[in-house]
């Protein structure tokens, strides 16, 4: 019998025979990284591999000199026996699923993904396979996105609620990636300038010099100290909720663009005025018609939440099991 | 339906009291009578009984989405609460279709109420044919109607603050014919709103006069100075009405007494027409209050037997005159109260109706030492109230104090966890508690307040990674917290497993610093607590 292509250790999900590690969480020689989010792409490798457009986030990351090569999507790079290959996966700017080839015997992993349009990223692109490695985030039926279109409206017309009365919007949204998609989205209402948290202008400008039309943005550091904010739409991590930087905006309005928006109690308990469904994680239609265009026999998931996708794929006569990963623990969804 | 699911949602994401206040307001402002009458029936409490039990909505749930019983009941557990799920996985309808404009009243008087009882095949189709017409807003409220489950958690007193805001009727008036329930109807509602409705029931009770809790230490300021001391009976608080030759007996839940207690019926066959008593309702020993759940007891049985009557006999204590001859006394102040209702039951005309007697009220020693002797005397504790004041409704006001007990408490293991609702429906919050018997864990009571935000979502945390097994949205866990219970008091329970309950448990705190093996034996507690066996 041989080794299997990919398994699972106290590292990441290795390849003996490429040897080399995917979007691992402890000490390796060679890292391949699926994308920028804390989760994935951890300090302390020897070697970085990951999709071109997605260097300079890492770099941010990760450090400016750090060892981080980039490979164009579809660009195959021999590691040994084993070739790999970088296809987009629609999550942020870079992300990437991961191809692996050991003679004809194919897997995929998908890092973190989404079927939605976004503006701001490569849309994902289908890639046939063996076993697929997926993760599973929002993987209940009850999470069926809407249109983000319908979402971006929303989002508009509460930061329109809010002007009318005078008060500051405060939008959480996780800092890579979600900030930079309702920007974009942001950009077809209006030219008004929005606000932005400190930790989410850095990365902002790295989407800008990537070419992403986004709509106009100030550094709230660079604003008048006796300027409220009222009227403005303020853009935040969810970590300076309630903080001191938070006080500023006196009278605001909260919301927060999340999946878990989309069950009333997580709603509820966040204590935000507002929550808007918008994820940058698959939805649960978005898993099926991944494992079906995929052409997989065997699936597994990671991600956390893999009881029912792993009951339903067994159910259509797929071999699924779960694997279990730290991936997840970082990301609000 | 979709004007009354709007003001749901609405309430749901209100974030301050003014504001529910403001929506509720507008609502019975905007809304039909008949829509209003349901409206105000279910804002204040009252459930419809549920269509279709939970087994049978996943059922159909599977039959209408092709899922699977183990996907479906995977995805409940993880949402907690059974009318979301069915809202969140039905595809929501196609965009270009509006949501039926049933009203409210017609839903549930046209289209569910004829669907109790009914077959399951008919159930199923009518339900089927609703959830495919709603979005998923509006399906989730639907759903609460459907499976019984809705709560909205505004409250009684807010709801008729806003009705009587919106009709310009004096908040007192309003909350005395409110007294007397009533079936929803267009009729019911209007006479309820009418400013210039000037006949009352003739069983109408006065809303009641409530405590608050007084922490150790002074009373409040009040411009009397004299308190007037009782015993906090355990018992239910009850209205004895007796007008025109009949007689009405009212708990504090709106509801009628009178014929599960003929004894108290035929005792109040001597007061003067036009008379109203506030007291307590008691289950009676030789010489003493008995236990509450003795008058459970008689509570269960809308009819009365002549032996059960005899097994548990009852007393109504009263503390309070509030109408006399037919003339309202509210207004007057306590101690002159007081004074009428001494005169009134003395000599008692029955010895199931009597006054509660005054307490020894000299000094705040005194007073101490009789709320220490409260347990003995089979009390809650001491009321304090002001002799100068006048009857209150509500609470807020600053007459009347309860000066309750220190609760009893118990170290037990945590064993069962379930999600609570509402906001905290995906949130572990309803536990099950544990303690030792003879080596092995059983249950002993269910506890789901006490705890904070912070720690209740650390607490679901440890939940989800410590489960053992699942039953439906119950979850076991391997033991290894403790915590300590707060109760009022326990009793003897035969059917429990513990042969044991606890009355009104809560949790008092974490106790991380104790490992299972400190939790309490349940023979020494039943030696603690039941010690007549
Ligand atoms: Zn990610
Ligand atoms: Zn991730």
């Amino acid at each position: 019998m041989t080794t299997p292509l990919l398994t699972l250790t106290d590292r990441g999900l290795h390849c003996p025979d490429g040897d080399f590690t995917i979007d691992p969480w402890r000490k390796v020689d060679r890292a391949i990284i699926t994308h920028g989010h804390g989760d994935h792409a951890r300090n302390g490798m020897g070697h970085y591999w990951t999709a071109a457009p997605g260097v300079p986030i890492l770099r941010k990351r990760l450090g400016q000199y750090s060892p981080v090569e980039g490979v164009p999507y579809g660009e195959r790079r021999a590691f040994g026996p084993v070739t790999i290959s970088f296809h987009p996966a629609g999550h942020i700017l870079g992300s990437a699923q991961v191809r692996v080839q050991r003679g004809d015997e194919v897997w995929v992993v998908t890092g973190d993904f989404k079927r939605e349009p976004d503006p701001t990223c490569a849309p994902f692109e289908p890639v046939l396979c063996d076993v697929l490695v997926t993760e599973a985030t929002f993987a209940y039926p009850i999470y069926q996105w809407p249109h983000p279109d319908t979402v971006m409206e929303e989002i508009y017309a509460w930061w329109q609620r809010c002007a009318a009365e005078d008060r500051p919007a405060v939008l959480y949204t996780y800092a890579l990636g979600k900030a930079q998609r309702i920007l974009a989205g942001l950009n077809a209402f209006s030219r008004e300038p929005v606000w932005l948290h400190g930790a989410i202008d850095g990365l902002t400008r790295l989407y800008r010099d990537a070419g992403v039309t986004m709509i106009p943005t100030v550094p709230v550091s660079e604003m008048p100290r006796s300027d409220r904010g009222a009227g403005r739409l303020i853009l935040a991590p969810p970590s300076a909720a309630g903080s001191k930087w938070a006080k500023r905006f006196r009278g605001a309005s909260t919301g927060f663009a999340s999946g878990w928006m989309q069950v009333r109690g997580t709603r509820r308990r966040k204590g935000y005025d507002e929550g808007f469904v918008l994820s940058d994680h698959a939805d649960w239609p978005g898993l099926l018609r991944t494992v079906e265009d995929s052409g997989a026999k065997r699936v597994l998931a990671t991600h956390g939440h893999t009881d029912a996708l792993l009951a339903h794929l067994q159910g259509l006569g797929i071999e699924a099991q779960a694997l279990a990963t730290p991936y997840g623990d970082t990301e609000d969804g | 339906m979709n004007a009354f699911a709007a003001l749901l949602t609405a309430l749901e994401r209100a974030r301050s009291t003014g504001r529910k206040l403001e929506l509720l307001t507008a609502y019975f402002k905007g809304a039909p009578a008949g829509d209003a009458a349901w409206a105000l029936h279910l804002l204040t409490g009252r459930r419809p009984q549920r269509i279709a039990s939970g087994p049978e909505l996943r059922r159909w749930l599977g039959e209408a989405t092709g899922l699977s019983e183990a996907v479906l009941e995977a995805t409940y557990a993880h949402v907690g609460d059974l009318a979301e799920t069915l809202a969140l996985v039905l595809p929501p309808p196609p965009a270009d279709i509006t949501a039926p404009e049933t009203s409210l009243q017609a839903l549930l008087e046209e289209t569910l109420a004829p669907l109790r009882g009914a077959g399951a095949e008919t159930r199923k189709r009518a339900l089927l044919a609703l959830w495919r017409a709603y979005p998923q807003a509006p399906r989730l409220w639907l759903n609460k109607l459907i499976t019984g489950g809705l709560r909205v958690g505004v409250g009684e007193g807010l709801t008729l603050r806003a009705l009587g805001q919106a009709f310009g009727l004096d908040p007192a008036v309003l909350q005395h014919r409110w007294m007397i329930p009533q079936p929803p109807s267009a009729a019911a509602f209007e006479a309820l709103v009418n400013p210039d409705n000037a006949t009352l029931h003739w069983a109408a009770p006065y809303p009641f006069c409530l405590a608050q809790p007084l922490r150790d230490g002074a009373l409040p300021p009040h411009p009397s100075t004299a308190v007037l001391a009782e015993w906090k009976w355990d018992g239910v608080r009850c209205q004895l009405v007796r007008r025109e030759g009949n007689t009405a007996l009212w708990s504090r839940g709106r509801e009628r007494l009178e014929d599960r207690f003929p004894e108290l019926a035929a005792a109040a066959e001597g007061l003067p027409e036009g008379t109203v008593l506030d007291g307590e309702l008691l289950a009676w020993a030789e010489d003493g209050p008995g236990p509450f759940v003795e008058l459970s007891r008689r509570l269960q049985r809308k009819r009365v037997t002549a032996a059960l009557q005899r097994a548990v006999p009852v007393r109504f204590m009263a503390y309070d005159l509030l109408e006399l001859n037919g003339e309202d006394l509210r207004p007057q102040p306590l101690a002159q109260r007081r004074q009428c209702l001494e005169a009134l039951l003395t000599p008692s005309p029955a010895p199931a109706l009597t006054f509660s007697p005054r307490l020894d009220n000299t000094s705040w020693e005194s007073l101490t030492a009789l709320r220490a002797d409260a347990r003995s005397q089979a009390v809650e504790g001491l009321m304090l109230k002001h002799e100068g004041s006048a009857y209150e409704s509500g609470r807020r006001h600053q007459s009347w104090w309860k000066w309750k007990l220190d609760p009893e408490t118990v170290d037990a293991v945590l064993l069962y966890a379930q999600p609570g609702h509402g906001r905290r429906a995906n949130l572990y919050t309803d536990f099950t508690f544990a303690v030792w018997d003879r080596g092995a864990l059983v249950p002993l009571a269910k506890a789901y307040s006490g705890l904070d935000e912070a720690t209740l979502e650390r607490l679901d945390h440890w939940i989800r990674r410590n489960t053992k097994e699942r039953f439906g949205p119950v979850r076991s866990v391997t033991p290894t917290l403790v915590f300590e219970l707060a109760f009022d008091s326990a009793h003897a329970a035969p059917r429990r497993k513990a042969g044991m309950a606890l009355r009104f448990p809560r949790i008092h705190r974490w106790r991380e610093d104790l490992t299972i093996e400190d939790a309490d034996e349940l023979e020494t507690l039943k030696a603690r607590l039941l010690p007549h066996g």
